[in-house]
């Protein structure tokens, strides 16, 4: 699994974080997506895909 | 998932697209269609009054899924075709084209559309005289994009969140803006009084006039738009109308099926509405087991979250779990950001928790009977979160967090 984060079509709404809180973070400054790790574990990808659904602005892509 | 190798969901935007993709995941593999009448692939609504109003971005930009991937989940994606009917008891959906697609599930997310000035209910887009617009699809956003150049005269009737933030782009892109607005202050029961203050200064800053009242027609000549009436009688100049005020959920095409719809598709705890019949996004009037309130939310995130349970209710059989959603929602106002999770409405208390109303940058909680019920941020969304837990938990009032720490020293 690989993932991907547009930060120019992200929102700030956070709820990646709440899906997934070791994978993707906001950034201090304007509260936009990070990305902490691009390749997590296998016992993430169930919280990561959570995320990407989640994501109100389709700001994650996931490659399988 | 015993019995299921037809699902259809009926309506392809967030929430139908998401709970089709929510279906795939959690390992259902019959039959899946995706209907949407509007001809694009599924795409984000929020950015239409915000980045695709303005001309920021174009419109491939909002698409929730690149075009390969509803292949590759084995989403039949049937766009332009509207569902006209839906027989229960023959377990089908028809469509607008002549075709019945067998279903032993239905889900209906088909959103709503805006409600027309009184007395134009009725009236399809073709009937309304030319310069009426409303804004809820991406071919809507595109032409009042086109018409607002040049710095036409722009009334918008309605100051939700949609006509502030459209009324916001079109000022930025030079048009002659006034918002008629009913209430005091615009978004103020949304928002509360700090960042609705926050607002009303940006809108001014912008050059934007608010008028109090109500637009109750609009008046023309020779076919086009020359102005609106309001409700103390007088008259505004305008080229341009918005029509902003409110939707009405796309529920015609179950009439005579035997759900119950009532302001929306009336559904249980698990978002189900009958047998083999459930709701999600916009169209679904639902219990809130927070606050025991009936109720339709237009929000994004809550049309996302409520498609993930239809997916995960509908395969579950007996282990479906009721949906307990936190209000959430956030709205671009130039420059400012804001976030709000709970509710404020009835809320009698307020602490600044971060930065101050006067700086453009703070975090408040609202409380009422000694609890926190609601949050709100404005331009610090990373923080925002950390607030959230204390509305989601209903913290007492008393835990809230300290004074107003100064900004760089809570950011850490
Ligand atoms: C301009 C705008 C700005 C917004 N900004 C924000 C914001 O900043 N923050 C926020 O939280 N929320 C915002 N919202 C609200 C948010 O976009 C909605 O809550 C969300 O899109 C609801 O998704 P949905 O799938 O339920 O409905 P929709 O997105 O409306 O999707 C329903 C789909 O069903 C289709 N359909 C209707 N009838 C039929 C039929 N008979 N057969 C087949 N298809 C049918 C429709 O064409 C439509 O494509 C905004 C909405 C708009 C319009
Ligand atoms: S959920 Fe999406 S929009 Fe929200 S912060 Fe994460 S990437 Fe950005």
């Amino acid at each position: 699994m690989k993932i991907n984060v547009d930060r120019e079509r992200c929102v700030g709404a956070g709820q990646c974080v709440l899906a997934a809180a070791g994978v993707f973070d906001q950034s201090r400054e304007d509260g936009l997506v990070e990305l902490l790790s691009a390749e997590p574990p296998q016992e993430l990808h169930a919280a990561v895909t959570e995320a990407e659904l989640i994501c109100p602005s389709g700001a994650i892509e996931i490659q399988p | 998932m015993t019995g299921l190798n037809d699902i259809v969901v009926v309506g392809a935007g967030a929430a139908g697209a998401t709970t089709a993709e929510t279906l795939r995941r959690q390992g259902y593999d019959g039959r899946l269609t995706l209907l949407g009448a509007e001809p694009h692939l599924p795409y984000d609504r929020p950015p239409l009054s915000k980045q695709i109003l303005t001309g920021h971005w174009e419109p491939d930009r909002i698409r929730l899924r690149a075009p390969e991937a509803y292949d590759r989940l084995g989403i039949d994606l049937r766009l332009g075709i509207p569902a006209t009917r839906l027989d229960r008891t023959g377990r089908a959906v028809e469509l607008a084209d002549g075709s019945r697609l067998r279903a032993d599930a239905v889900v209906v997310a088909t959103g709503v559309r805006p409600r027309r000035l009184p007395g134009r209910e009725g009236a399809d887009r073709c009937g309304e005289p030319a310069g009426v617009y409303v804004l809820r699809t991406l071919d809507d956003a595109l032409r009042l994009h086109a018409a607002l150049a040049g710095g036409p005269r722009l009334v918008v009737a309605g100051a939700g969140l949609l006509g502030t933030e459209a009324a916001v782009a079109a000022r930025r892109l030079g048009a002659d803006v006034t918002l008629v607005c009913p209430a005091r202050v615009p978004l103020l029961d949304l928002l509360g009084p700090h960042a609705a203050g926050l607002v009303a200064a940006t809108h001014r800053g912008l050059g934007l006039r608010v008028r109090r009242d109500r637009v109750t027609a609009v008046t023309t000549a020779r076919g086009a738009v020359t102005g609106v009436r309001l409700s103390d009688g007088s008259r505004l100049d305008a080229d341009l109308v918005l029509v902003a005020t409110g939707s009405v959920p796309c529920t015609d095409w179950l009439r005579g099926s035997g759900v119950s719809v009532e302001d929306g598709v009336v559904c249980d705890l698990l978002s189900a509405a009958g047998p083999g019949v459930w709701a999600a996004g916009d169209v679904a009037n639902r219990p809130d087991p927070r606050t025991g309130r009936r109720g339709r939310w237009e929000h994004r995130t809550h049309a996302a979250e409520q498609a993930m349970a239809v997916a995960r209710n509908l395969l579950a059989g007996t282990a479906a779990r009721p949906f307990a959603p936190l209000p959430s929602f956030w709205t671009d106002q130039h420059d400012l950001k804001i976030q709000v999770f709970g509710d404020l409405a009835g809320t009698d208390r307020c602490h600044i928790a971060e930065g101050s109303p006067a700086e453009g940058r703070f975090t408040a909680l609202y409380g009422a009977g000694d609890h926190v019920r609601g949050a709100v941020a404005v331009n610090m969304p990373r923080q925002a979160q950390r607030l959230r837990t204390l509305v989601e938990t209903r913290a007492a009032w008393t835990d809230r967090p300290p004074q107003p720490t100064p900004l760089g020293a809570a950011d850490t």
